[in-house]
């Protein structure tokens, strides 16, 4: 076996070690990136940055431990610049493992700013079913969700006593790594207008694209690039900032494999040839 | 009969359904919101079922000691660890024992399996993109494209690059993926008909 079917057969622990080294080499030694912000997430910071103390945010948390990384830096961006401006929030979590993500960033984000569940906050909890909770949220939060996540109702809390449903809030970002977002989309949107953005993993992101074009969502942040984005617009946080230089370092690694391999098939194949 | 009425029951509450999209009455809205709260109760039920299904399947595994039964031993365990940790020691609030086991095992466990994906996405493209059409090609090529273009790096080596990126994804990636979704879209509806009009039964069972 020549060199280049050696290269085009490459032992798969090889591909591993080199991605693992390739991963841990910036952990170690970190550097920054720079980061380029794309149209779909300026839009969804010059949203929340144009919103007024007092005014209201929907909030979901729809994802799990899992896709942490990715998108839990954009959500807690988004509740810094919300508290830092004194707007409030009213938050869900829909996915069967959001809550305990939801509860962790509200835990440290509320209490950088001091903010208080009931006056500045309410944190709805989690509900089965996404499609159904977020129609009956339509008609009223009160549905499914006569209580806060913490046993409180919520005609007992001081910023929910003028709220009913969508109606009272200025927009839903949605931060998603699960089907929640579609259901988003069409129960929110579709049916109440809602104006809707949406805060994907990485993979998720291309699925999205034709709701933003369509105006059905207003703004898109894809994986950790978007967060980054977001990141570095709020000027709340660089979790997400630091990490890039992990995925950079990472997709180089990809695209030269994709190189190597290819250079092992044309040159295997040339030499069979001759 | 059998076969009648649940025909019927599916009949009437998919275009009872179909009829809350025009009636904005609000007197007909409540009526909606009842059903929909019915149906919240009986997804809360079908968790009960699932929990039911999952022992009964992971059960007969163990006692006929199929391969990687031990695993199933684990996940029985731990089904009823967490549910006893939620019901009888405080609940499922910050500082429970139930919390504390789901930021220092479930927490970690998850992020490390949906970390490993980069691995095997790595390998995956070692492999798959290899340019063997054209098809191939043009799959390869615009995946490094995006890939470069999605990273600081495809900046530095040329200052369109991001544009172009977004470009690939808001031009020819949105084309190819709304074509999809809109056949996907008319798939879902004729097969709802299909369903509403009795003509697929598949969901009865049989047939």
């Amino acid at each position: 076996m020549d060199f280049y079917q050696r290269l085009m057969n490459l032992d798969r622990r090889w591909v591993y070690l080199v991605v693992g080294i390739a991963v841990i080499i910036p952990v170690l030694n970190p550097f920054r990136v720079p980061v380029y912000v794309t149209p779909e997430v300026e839009v969804i910071h010059d949203f929340v940055k144009n919103l007024k103390p007092g005014d209201i945010l929907f909030l979901a948390i729809d994802y799990d431990p899992q896709a942490m990384a990715e998108v839990h830096p954009m959500a807690k961006a988004i509740m810094r610049q919300c508290f830092a401006k004194n707007v409030k929030l009213i938050i869900s979590a829909l996915s069967q493992n959001g809550p305990g993500m939801a509860e962790q960033l509200i835990s440290e984000v509320a209490k950088e700013f001091n903010k208080k569940s009931g006056i500045d906050y309410c944190y709805l909890g989690y509900k089965p079913y996404p499609g159904i909770v977020i129609l009956a949220m339509g008609q009223n939060f009160r549905i499914p969700f006569p209580t806060d996540y913490y046993g409180v109702p919520l005609d007992s809390l001081p910023m929910m006593r003028d709220v009913r449903n969508y109606d009272d809030v200025k927009a839903v970002i949605d931060i998603s790594a699960t089907n929640a977002a579609d259901f988003w989309i069409i129960n929110a949107n579709g049916r109440y207008d809602v104006k809707l953005a949406l805060g994907v993993t990485g993979v998720m992101t291309a699925n999205y694209y034709p709701y933003l074009q369509s105006g059905q969502i207003f703004g898109l942040m894809g994986g950790l690039k978007g967060a980054s984005e977001y990141e570095a617009l709020s000027k709340q946080g660089d979790r997400a900032i630091k990490m890039m230089s992990i995925q950079t370092t990472a997709h180089i690694v990809i695209v030269l494999f994709i190189v190597a391999g290819n250079i092992g098939y044309f040159m295997s194949r040339k030499k069979k040839k001759q | 009969m059998r076969r009648e009425i649940p025909i019927a029951i599916c009949f009437l509450a998919g275009i009872f359904y179909t009829l809350e999209l025009f009636i904005p009455h609000r007197q007909v809205l409540s009526i909606f919101e009842t059903v929909r709260q019915w149906a919240q109760i009986l997804i809360a039920f079908a968790y009960v079922l699932a929990i039911a299904n999952i022992l009964r399947v992971n059960f007969h595994a163990i006692q006929k000691n199929q391969r990687d039964w031990p695993y199933k031993v684990v996940l029985i365990v731990s089904l009823f660890f967490m549910i006893t940790l939620g019901i009888f020691f405080g609940g499922i609030g910050e500082g429970t024992i139930f919390d504390w086991v789901y930021y220092h095992a479930q927490y970690p466990l998850q992020s490390t399996m949906f970390a490993l994906l980069a691995f095997f996405i790595a390998s995956a493209a070692f492999r798959a993109f290899r340019i063997r059409t054209l098809e191939a090609a043009l799959l390869a090529v615009t995946a490094v494209l995006v890939m470069i273009g999605r990273v600081p790096v495809g900046e530095e080596l040329w200052n369109n690059f991001p544009d172009f990126t977004e470009w690939i994804m808001n031009v020819p990636q949105l084309a190819g993926k709304r074509a999809i979704m809109i056949g996907a879209a008319l798939g879902a509806i004729s097969t709802a008909l299909k369903v509403l009009t009795g003509l697929e039964r598949t969901y009865l069972g049989g047939e």
